[in-house]
């Protein structure tokens, strides 16, 4: 096991890299939940750190740990995989909850939403 | 087989997590592994969970890079929204009619819509097969139904119906 001095060079360039990218989408996230104004837009903000950020601070830290400890490390694969996969499920609670509370108070933001036009469609069928 | 090993996928995966989980091939944690797997696959059946069939490795292969593709160019465009943030800005609801209805494409294109910054599933009504995504930012009139429907849909269907 060796330590962080005797890293080389292009990989300790490359693992700064990766969480100096991966940590400000997680920051350019959070300042986007602070500047939208609604709820639906502010969804969208903090996704940013669970997907491309995530993303990159975990292969930062797969290729440090993989280095440091001369054996591939990949076990992070499974962080990856159980934020993508369990992430939809918090926000469609959340959207769902918005959703009944805008139109409990008679604000249905998807009452005016128009139909999207059907793929085949034959007009005025005799 | 059936009777024993229900559902061979989610158990090859069950018990693939578990090694990797303890970064481990022994035989005790292959073992422990094994147990697991075929006991979670017994559970899903207790749950009537539907039966899960890969088609082509190929085209999830496919379907993978496409979302690694798609979710770093719309990472990038959201940072770059939030950064600016433009008054002019048009945030919107859009319907898609969909094809595919089984339960593990809509999972998974759940997954995709979510990763993709920019859009978020918001309901789903399953009478009419109809998806309503909320769009960070309506482009022109980027046809956000064809986007789905040609990028995923189709290969959403080749692997999983």
């Amino acid at each position: 096991m060796s330590t962080i001095e005797n890293l080389p060079l292009w990989a300790a360039i490359l693992i700064s890299a990766l969480l100096v990218i991966g940590s400000s989408l997680a920051l350019i996230g959070s300042i986007g939940l602070l500047r939208f104004k609604t709820f639906y837009e502010r969804v969208h903000a903090p996704t940013l750190g669970t997907t491309m950020g995530l993303f990159t601070i975990l292969a930062a830290s797969m290729l440090y740990f993989s280095l440091a400890q001369t054996r591939p490390v990949v076990h992070e694969i499974l962080i990856g995989i159980f934020v993508t996969t369990t992430t939809p499920i918090t926000f469609m609670f959340l959207v769902q909850a918005t959703l009944y509370r805008d139109r409990f108070e008679g604000g249905d933001p998807l009452a005016g939403l128009s139909e999207e036009q059907p793929q085949v469609k034959t007009p005025n069928d005799p | 087989m059936r009777r024993w090993l229900p559902f061979p996928v989610i158990s090859a995966m069950l018990l693939g997590t578990w090694l990797l989980l303890n970064e481990s091939l022994s035989t005790g944690q292959l073992l422990l592994g094994g147990i697991l797997a075929v006991a979670g696959s017994w559970i899903l059946v207790r749950l009537e969970a539907p039966s899960l069939l890969f088609r082509r490795l190929r085209v999830i292969l496919r379907l993978g890079l496409e979302v690694i593709v798609d979710m770093a160019r719309s990472n990038y465009r959201v940072a770059r929204l939030i950064i600016r943030d433009k008054p002019d800005r048009t945030p919107g609801f859009v319907r898609i009619q969909l094809k595919v209805r089984s339960h593990y494409s809509l999972a998974l294109l759940a997954c995709i819509v979510t990763a993709t910054p920019g859009t978020s599933w918001v309901a789903y009504e399953p009478a009419n097969n109809v998806l309503i995504i909320h769009v960070l930012d309506l482009v022109d009139d980027d046809d956000w139904g064809e986007i789905i429907r040609v990028r995923y849909e189709g290969l959403l269907k080749e692997i999983f119906e």
